[in-house]
């Protein structure tokens, strides 16, 4: 039962404090490439969710069971990308076959995953901060859950401002940093809740 | 040799990968707190640039085109986890630092992208000469925003004490809200400076025959804007500026780009 709790709180926090966006920094090129349409970000938010939680799962295995045992810590980066990027694929191919409306729906961002820096931050997080393999899923699962849900925020914020009247030099870019920014100080508050 | 200069300016200015062409964000944003892991990031980005880029070069002939994305990436994690292993042996406070944001320049989207784009198509001088010009252009970018995050954030650069000792150093510019405001404004600045530049060239029509004037001219304005923009960096700076331009702006807009 402690266990339990322990895990819940742990999911809150990765989710508020630790958030994947930002508190961390872990996959901005999709939360500013893709932000712009709320059914793109869900779409992209998805696709992120399956990955990040087959992957924490994957790796940790993959790590425990074969890198540890015969010394080759040090390759864990080389085999993690490689192993995100066949996930990926497979993946792909699975929902091609079995759930072609999913398939549909994720479409292009499923292959753009490979190279999101959440997906292989958080399987290297896991591993940092020596989870088991319960906690490595949860809190992989959890992670993924609030960059979902900072990339729906965002994408609310960015369909209004698109009518907003900003001076020239700001269009574009500047002004969806600067909102992020915003964004990111309201989140900064949950900093004060400590787990 | 001029044409490998002309290669470095345009990593560094026209082409800038972090300013201008928005590529590796992460790592931007996440390690640009302290002017000294600015340089370290952007330096251990570059080393993996130069690397990646030259032996993918080499390999350009050999590499089937259906797997060569996943080729490139073993190639980038190869140099990656020496990267790695090298910081950790020599430069540990640095590695300590940035922690997992070292292991994560594999998925910097700079360096897949210069192989793809360049490294793929050309010999190996060049790519490497490329790989060195983007490397730069990173570093420069992350050492200009860590500037003005720990000037104003903590009141010192690379360390050493700059402001005086009334100033009190404002936190949000360390925290990550800091890292997207003062990113969003050096791009306001960038662009800014872009428009001034293209105003400039408008208004004074290159004369025949002489193309380096107006490349050294948009190398001119960037650079002095964003420095203005790292001494104020303040929003109610910019619509002065911007009134005070906007006929220059509006003609400049046509050739902007």
């Amino acid at each position: 039962m402690d266990q339990l709790i322990d895990i819940l709180l742990l999911m809150l926090s990765s989710v508020l404090v630790q958030n994947f966006i930002f508190a961390k920094f872990y996959g901005i090129c999709p939360f500013l490439g893709v932000s712009d349409k709320p059914a793109t970000a869900a779409g992209m938010g998805m696709a992120v969710t399956f990955v990040i939680t087959l992957s924490s799962a994957a790796t940790w295995a993959v790590y425990n069971f074969i890198l540890e045992p015969f010394n080759l810590t040090f390759l864990k980066t080389i085999a993690f990308i490689l192993i995100i990027a066949a996930l990926v694929q497979l993946i792909e191919m699975f929902l091609k076959k079995f759930v072609p409306s999913l398939y549909q729906a994720l479409g292009i961002y499923l292959p753009l995953i490979t190279t999101n820096c959440a997906v292989l931050g958080s399987a290297l997080l896991n591993i940092q901060n020596e989870y088991s393999f319960v906690y490595s899923v949860a809190v992989g699962f959890a992670a993924a859950i609030g960059f979902t849900m900072a990339i729906l925020i965002f994408a609310g914020v960015r369909a209004r401002l698109q009518f907003a009247q900003a001076p020239k030099s700001f269009q574009g870019m500047p002004l969806v940093l600067i909102s992020a920014g915003l964004i990111a100080m309201a989140f900064s508050g949950f900093s004060g809740i400590s787990f | 040799m001029n044409k490998y200069v002309k290669q470095i300016k345009e990593g560094i200015v026209d082409q800038n990968p972090t300013l201008v062409q928005f590529l590796g964000m992460c790592p931007t944003l996440a390690t640009t707190t302290s002017v000294s892991n600015a340089v370290g990031m952007g330096l251990a980005a570059t080393a993996v640039l130069i690397c990646s880029n030259v032996f993918i070069s080499l390999l350009r002939k050999f590499i089937p085109k259906e797997i060569r994305i996943a080729s490139y990436i073993v190639i980038i994690s190869g140099f990656v986890t020496a990267v790695e292993l090298l910081m950790k042996a020599f430069f540990t406070p640095l590695y300590d630092a940035l922690g997992l944001y070292i292991p994560l320049i594999v998925v910097n989207c700079i360096i897949l992208a210069r192989a793809e784009a360049y490294a793929s198509k050309n010999p190996v001088l060049p790519s490497a000469v490329d790989g060195l010009s983007m490397g730069l252009g990173f570093t420069v970018a992350l050492v200009l925003i860590a500037s003005v995050r720990e000037i104003l954030g903590a009141g010192t650069w690379l360390g050493l004490r700059v402001t005086p000792a009334s100033y009190e150093p404002a936190l949000i510019f360390i925290l990550p809200a800091g890292a997207f405001l003062t990113l969003g404004m050096i791009v306001a600045a960038v662009n800014k400076g872009k428009a001034f530049a293209a105003a400039y060239a408008d208004a004074h029509p290159k004369p025949e025959g002489v193309d380096v004037l107006p490349d050294e001219m948009v190398t001119e304005a960037p650079a002095a804007e964003s420095e203005a923009a790292a001494e104020n960096n303040e929003p109610g700076n910019e619509p002065n500026t911007e009134t005070n331009s906007e006929e220059s702006e509006v003609t400049a807009n046509g050739s902007a780009d």
